[in-house]
């Protein structure tokens, strides 16, 4: 039982890293990329990606099933709103021509 | 020295400088959106305070609502003749002398609080049980401090009068003048369609767990009135013109309810704003459902804005 803990642990150790090294990417990208589309990029990844892997760290750690559940319904809720915002930002980029 | 302890000292950092950005920001779109940075990153202070009730309402109002307000205003003084006055040194040395004098003074109310500082918190705790409730928090705001609550969903209302009067004579009783989304069938569509009945149920469930756990009628009708602009701004449902009867019902049916139910109390309890001992959690309930729809129709109008254009018939 406490191998089993031990490994869950290490696991959330594991993908929690992961998941702030794709912040840390996207955040380097958002500042050095040089156009609002390709900062757009990186931000997706963060979305989904970085968001998707501390979800998935967390779960062995959530209380419960219940718990598990709401945090990946907050990463689907993520995932579809920074999709979408994404969506609506490159549509008026293209339209207006990107502003600095 | 803890791992936590960095991270606090971290987060205050980042108060600090976000504060300052909003304060320092050159142009006001920049300070509206370092505003609700601001906001998010208080609610997690208020999540390191193990304060979740307060979290959860700042998350909501303090960066999401009051954001939201503060980039319409940003948007309407953008459309509006610039403004060729400036503003003179001698006036915003002023308001900065006077700013940081209120600052001062907290901190200083802050420094000085004694060791131990005189709470109820004790009380409170022991006398829970006659509420019904679980959540101390809604506990405070319905038994022992319910006058305050009842007159903060009445400020509510009157914000939303001062939003009104600014409607020209002509287009009163009109359709707020909300700008909306122009593109029809866009993405924005389809998240006005698939996000409101997930945000509907999260809404009306962090009001119901307002009784038990964190969540409360502020939290949950900020959430709805989200989910209604959401709807208007993707042109999916015209805004209402302000004269409809089922929206003036909606905005003063939490503060009515609340009075009545207060009113009720003379006669049933011991006095105004008391509930009879076996109906208190069912009729704080009733209340908590009230006011969730109040706020939301609030809400939703100040963001929407003073009326614009005449209804058409």
């Amino acid at each position: 039982m406490k191998r089993m803990e031990f490994a869950l642990d290490l696991f959330t150790v594991f993908t929690l890293t992961a998941g702030a090294l794709f912040f840390l990417a996207g955040t380097v990208g958002l500042i050095r990329f040089p156009d609002p589309l390709t900062r757009l990029h990186a931000l997706t990844k963060v979305d989904n990606v970085g968001l998707g892997l501390v979800v998935v760290g967390l779960i062995p750690q959530a209380d419960g099933w219940v718990g598990a559940f709401k945090l990946v319904i907050v990463w689907l809720l993520v995932q579809l709103s920074g999709a979408i915002v994404t969506q609506l930002i490159a549509g008026a980029i293209r339209e207006r021509g990107p502003s600095v | 020295m803890t791992s936590s302890f960095f991270a606090d000292a971290g987060l205050v950092l980042l108060v600090l400088a976000i504060g300052a950005s909003t304060i320092f920001a050159r142009k006001a779109f920049d300070a509206a959106v370092a505003f609700v940075v601001y906001g998010l990153l208080l609610a997690i202070a208020w999540v390191r305070l193990s304060a979740i009730d307060v979290a959860l309402t700042e998350a909501a109002i303090g960066g999401g609502m009051t954001g939201t307000l503060l980039l319409g205003a940003v948007a309407r003084l953008r459309s509006a003749e610039p403004d060729s006055t400036r503003i003179g040194l001698p006036v915003r040395l002023a308001t900065g002398v006077c700013c940081a004098l209120v600052a001062a003074g907290l901190a200083g109310a802050l420094l000085l609080l004694p060791e131990a500082a005189p709470t109820l918190a004790p009380a409170v705790r022991e006398n829970l049980v006659h509420t019904g409730l679980g959540n101390p928090v809604a506990g405070v705001l319905f038994a022992y401090r319910a006058l305050d609550t009842l007159l903060e969903k009445v400020v509510l209302l009157l914000a939303l009068l001062g939003v009104w009067s600014l409607a020209p004579n002509n287009a009163w009783n009109g359709i707020p003048g909300l700008r909306l989304y122009e593109r029809p069938n866009s993405t924005l569509t389809f998240l006005a369609q698939i996000l409101p009945p997930v945000g509907i149920v999260v809404g009306i469930y962090m009001c119901w767990v307002g009784a038990n756990d964190p969540g409360g009628a502020f939290q949950g009708g900020t959430i709805l009135a989200a989910m209604w602009l959401l709807v208007i701004i993707a042109r999916l449902e015209g805004a209402p013109s302000i004269g409809q009867l089922w929206l003036r019902i909606g905005l003063v049916l939490g503060p009515a309810v609340f009075l009545v139910v207060g009113l009720a109390g003379l006669v049933l309890a011991n006095g105004f704003l008391a509930y009879p001992p076996d109906y208190a959690k069912p009729l704080i309930v009733a209340i908590e459902f009230a006011l969730t729809i109040s706020i939301a129709a609030v809400l939703a109008m100040l963001a929407a804005g003073p009326p614009k254009q005449v209804q058409q018939q």
